[in-house]
């Protein structure tokens, strides 16, 4: 076991961990951050993505212990949701159908809000390319790069409904 | 985009309408937010967790399994084999047997002695945590006598190599339907000689390759044997369904059973079955007294949980000389896979009565063999026998129109069924109520620019272009809304295809729906709220929609087939409509007023011609206090109905789609795609159009990308997200989605709406090979097998010179020897 200190979702969190335990499986089982999930065993999906000191990365390729000492944001922190908050990327999910089952949806948020910061202002092909390491089956992507400019704030241009 | 559509009926507040609005979900909140329950997100007390040990072989003995290493590992609580367990771990159903001759291999959720197909349970592993249970699963020793195992469809119908060897045979039954037979139609092998010597025969085999689900929700499954009822948390599309098999199979009475289908993570078919995992997870809950949880790994899931199509389609056209066609005789032989899931062989047999789609063929013949293979055992796949059936009479149009020397859309012009035709019974014995295909046409014709693309086309041909354009047309139907009761007793089914719904007014003025449809992704919270909003006249926010928990939903047969809005949806209209007759008994007393001169608009009574009124939420207040109601009536304002179609539903559309191909590579993009669909009153635009989003691209994926494999000796191949395509959002386009303005009304439900959740998987997949095709034709290319792989439509490209062939010779885009490819042949293409 291995003591690691954390903050989470803006809390403190500090843990004895099974070296190989996976980051996904810290925020699940230990702390039951479940907003974050499962979605394949080969690092395809993206459903588990979060943001390791503000930058995208997926959860199941990351071990607990090589988040020691450093800063984790999950869906569930993202905004002040418990007070109705919402970030401008979850309200443009929303605004724009950019889900349906949902969950995809978590990762998908999380890899927006990474692109955005890199690339405030993308093109369509910009954002699919930027969002080319989640996997989503129910939407067609249509509805997600379409929530993504919106939350860009610039028109939709080819994506119409 | 339709905003408000005319409804039937017309009673209604048209101010307050709320079908036709594009409502943001209501889910969406909590699913933004990971405020989300997936089965594997609970965990209850002294809970257990399961790792499975699968079988590596495709077709074995098992001589000895070893668990005493597993046993003692680190709090390892149990280790369970076949042998273990009697009668209590029941058995897995085929709801559906085709015909009364079916061969059905017995199917134990975890066999003693043999096992069918790579990634079958042979033991199951019991600790305190998830990964203990996985460690432990290593350690389990089973020694295996390899049998051959059979792949592939041809090799199947040899007979040599049998899947069952207790059974005989590979071939399971025999299904046929004959127009001339059923009287719905003539003769087909005269119209077949008759054209053979005066018209035009096309000929035909087509592929449909095996797809996986790949639902993005791995399934996970939570037992609590704890209290009075045994409570099963499943990622499933069919509680209900699940609950009256478990009773059925286990033992246990059903009124001891409850089935929550919590958040579920999509499912497209591939939840629409009983599972061998779910029976596990019930016998060893039950064994050991504890909750126990069983989430499978994505591997797990793309090997064992069942795939969908895997059909080679024998094709044969009669038409006449001006392309009209005279006859159409299909011969299928469909993979189920190892054992017969719970509709597996019906899957084929929904693709029966719709080869015919929109056309007036004169004469039909359908038949289809079943087979079984040491592989995963095939189901119902989004769509389900309509996509095939679908792929194989548009393929075959463009064929007849590159024959006839026309174009596409005019060779189907010439044959299907005109708007003033309807109702239509068509020469598969269906009566399709409502359609209009031409409207259909003409607006997804103009929104595509089709002739400016076709124009561009000839002049790119013309130039020699090393990119060339195609355009692909498909002009489907399809028949949803499963289904009337009696006609799935026809057809054998084990189920009747009816739906229940129930209406509760609130002592506080909020009304409290419950559905026996389950979603796991479309978003029935917000479109049945708006049916009770616009037909109860309460608020939209005031409409709870509850669902997927037998213990709620008391009564229901499930989401799947295209069915929640149209059957579901009905028996909701039909439960609020009961309770606003309550209501207005119970306002006439209130109101002093006779009941036939009261009105009811807006969720308010008034007496006619008056400025009294009285509202609903009032009077669900009044019943609930009950201190002054009639005497012939309860106190209560809620009612239940149940609904069972009279009919399928056929919603419609003409898709198109572009698509450049180079000639040189042979990779193929998508320029542009338009669909039109016709699917009556749109209840929600916005879910429809990710309906058909999301439907579109799992129909061109198959079309383009996804194949699963299995190799010679039965192993998956394709077994995890770096073999299995699934598009990216880098690999697909954003699409035009528009509907007619007039659309045409479902005759057979009060809402007028058909189902929507299918038809973009069944309709694109051969708007995009038939484009792909159409690119090349001029190169003297018919055909390309799917998914066409750059290195498919080279070979088709290099084929073609000189010689007209087909692409039959292409190479899978596995290796050659992956015998479930099995009309290709030749050197591999590698990895």
């Amino acid at each position: 076991m291995t003591k690691i200190e954390l903050t989470v979702d803006g809390a403190a969190v500090s843990d004895d961990v099974e070296p190989r335990m996976l980051l996904v499986q810290y925020l699940r089982e230990t702390l039951g951050k479940t907003g974050t999930v499962i979605g394949c065993d080969t690092s395809n999906c993206g459903a588990c993505t979060v943001h390791l000191d503000g930058t995208s990365v997926k959860s199941c390729n990351v071990l607990a212990v090589q988040a020691n000492g450093r800063t984790v944001t999950t869906i569930e922190g993202l905004a002040d949701t418990a007070q109705g908050g919402l970030h401008p990327v979850q309200e443009s999910f929303r605004e724009c159908h950019g889900l349906q089952c949902g969950f995809c949806t978590p990762g998908m948020i999380m890899q927006a809000v990474d692109l955005l910061a890199e690339n405030p202002d993308p093109s369509e092909e910009e954002v699919r390319l930027g969002m080319e390491g989640n996997l989503c089956r129910c939407t067609g992507y249509h509805n997600i790069v379409k929530s993504v400019l919106h939350a860009a704030g610039q028109s939709a241009g080819g994506a119409r409904a | 985009m339709t905003a408000t559509q005319e409804r039937p009926g017309g009673e209604v507040d048209q101010d307050a309408a709320e079908i036709g609005k594009d409502r943001r979900r209501k889910e969406d909140q909590r699913l933004i937010t990971g405020r989300t329950r997936w089965t594997d997100n609970i965990t209850l007390p002294g809970m257990l967790h399961l790792a499975m040990v699968r079988s590596p072989f495709a077709h074995a003995t098992i001589t000895s399994i070893d668990v005493d290493a597993a046993r003692s590992a680190p709090n390892v609580v149990g280790v369970f084999t076949g042998r273990d367990f009697g009668d209590e771990l029941g058995v897995c159903i085929n709801a559906w047997p085709i015909t009364p001759e079916q061969k059905t291999p017995a199917h134990s959720p975890m066999p003693a002695d043999r096992v069918a197909f790579a990634g079958e349970v042979v033991a199951v592993v019991v600790a305190r945590s998830a990964a203990e249970a996985r460690d432990a699963a290593e350690l389990v020793d089973v020694e295996y006598e390899e049998q051959p195992a059979v792949v592939g469809i041809k090799k199947a119908l040899e007979d040599s190599v049998l899947a069952h060897p207790d059974l005989g045979t590979n071939k399971s039954a025999l299904w046929v339907f004959d127009s001339g037979e059923a009287g719905t139609g003539g003769d087909v092998d005269a119209a077949i000689e008759e054209a053979r010597t005066n018209g035009i025969l096309i000929e035909r085999e087509y592929r449909q390759q095996r797809l996986i689900p790949a639902f993005m929700e791995p399934r996970s499954v939570v037992v609590d044997p704890t209290g009075e009822q045994i409570t099963m948390w499943s990622a499933t599309q069919i509680p209900h369904i699940l609950r009256f098999a478990l009773a059925a199979t286990t033992g246990v009475p059903e009124s001891k059973i409850r089935v929550v289908a919590p958040d579920v993570g999509g499912g497209f078919g591939g939840k629409l079955q009983t599972t061998p995992e779910e029976w596990i997870a019930w016998a060893v809950a039950r064994r050991l007294a504890k909750p126990v949880k069983y989430t499978e790994t994505r591997s797990e899931s793309l090997m064992a949980a069942h795939h969908g199509r895997d059909q080679v389609q024998t094709l044969t056209l009669a038409a006449d000389r001006d392309g009209r066609v005279t006859g159409l005789k299909v011969h299928l032989d469909a993979d189920l896979g190892a054992y017969i899931a719970i509709v597996g062989g019906g899957v084929p047999v929904l693709g029966a009565f719709m080869f015919n789609a929109i056309y007036k063929f004169p004469s039909y013949r359908f038949e289809c063999q079943t087979v079984l293979t040491n592989t995963t055992f095939t189901d119902a796949y989004r769509g389900a026998g309509r996509p095939e059936a679908t792929y194989a009479v548009e393929r075959l149009m463009d064929e007849l129109a590159a024959e006839v020397g026309v174009d596409p859309l005019e060779i189907r012009e010439r044959n299907w069924i005109t708007h003033e035709e309807f109702p239509f019974t068509t020469v598969a014995g269906l009566e399709y109520d409502s359609g209009n295909y031409e409207a259909a046409t003409a607006r997804a014709k103009e929104v595509f620019g089709y002739d400016a693309l076709r124009a561009e086309q000839r002049e790119r041909r013309e130039r020699g272009d090393r990119v060339q354009l195609g355009i692909g047309v498909s002009t489907f139907t399809e028949m949803c809304g499963l289904a009337p009761s009696r006609v799935l007793g026809s057809l054998d089914y084990g189920a009747g295809g009816w739906e229940h719904a129930s209406v509760r007014m609130l002592a506080t003025g909020t009304v409290e729906i419950v559905t026996g449809a389950s979603a796991h992704g479309q978003g029935h919270e917000t479109a049945f709220s708006q049916i009770v909003a616009d037909r109860l006249g309460v608020p939209f926010e005031d409409v709870e929609v509850l669902h997927g928990d037998t213990q709620v939903a008391h009564k229901g047969l499930d989401t799947y087939g295209s069915r929640s809005l149209v059957v579901g949806g009905e028996a909701l209209v039909r439960a609020v409509d009961k309770v606003v007759e309550k209501a207005r008994h119970l306002a006439a007393h209130v109101l002093e007023a006779n009941a036939d001169d009261l009105d009811y608009a807006g969720g308010r009574f008034t007496v006619r011609g008056t400025d009294q009124g009285v509202a609903i939420q009032e009077l669900a207040t009044a019943a609930f206090a009950a201190h002054d109601y009639p005497e012939d009536m309860e106190p209560s304002l809620d009612a239940d109905a149940t609904f069972d179609p009279v009919n399928f539903n056929y919603p419609h559309g003409t898709h198109l789609c572009a698509m450049e191909v180079d000639t040189e590579t042979g990779a193929v993009k998508m320029r542009k795609y338009t669909c039109c669909d016709d699917i009556g009153t749109i209840i929600n635009p916005l879910i429809v159009a990710g309906q058909v989003h999301g439907g579109l691209v799992q129909g061109i994926a198959q079309a383009l990308w996804e194949e699963a494999v299995h190799d010679e000796s039965g192993t998956l191949v394709s077994g995890s997200f770096v073999d299995y395509l699934l598009p990216t959002a880098a690999d697909t386009i954003s699409f035009d989605v528009v509907h007619t303005d007039q659309p045409s009304i479902c005759t057979t439900n009060s809402l007028g709406t058909k189902g929507v959740g299918e038809a973009g998987t069944i309709a694109s997949t051969p708007a995009v090979v038939n484009a792909v095709v159409d690119a090349v034709r001029h190169l003297g290319v018919s055909d390309i097998q799917m998914p066409c792989t750059p290195e498919r439509v080279w070979r088709a490209i290099h084929a073609g010179d000189g010689d007209a062939s087909t692409a039959s010779d292409a190479m899978p885009h596995f290796e050659a020897g992956a015998l479930n490819q099995d009309p290709t042949a030749g050197e591999g293409a590698g990895l």
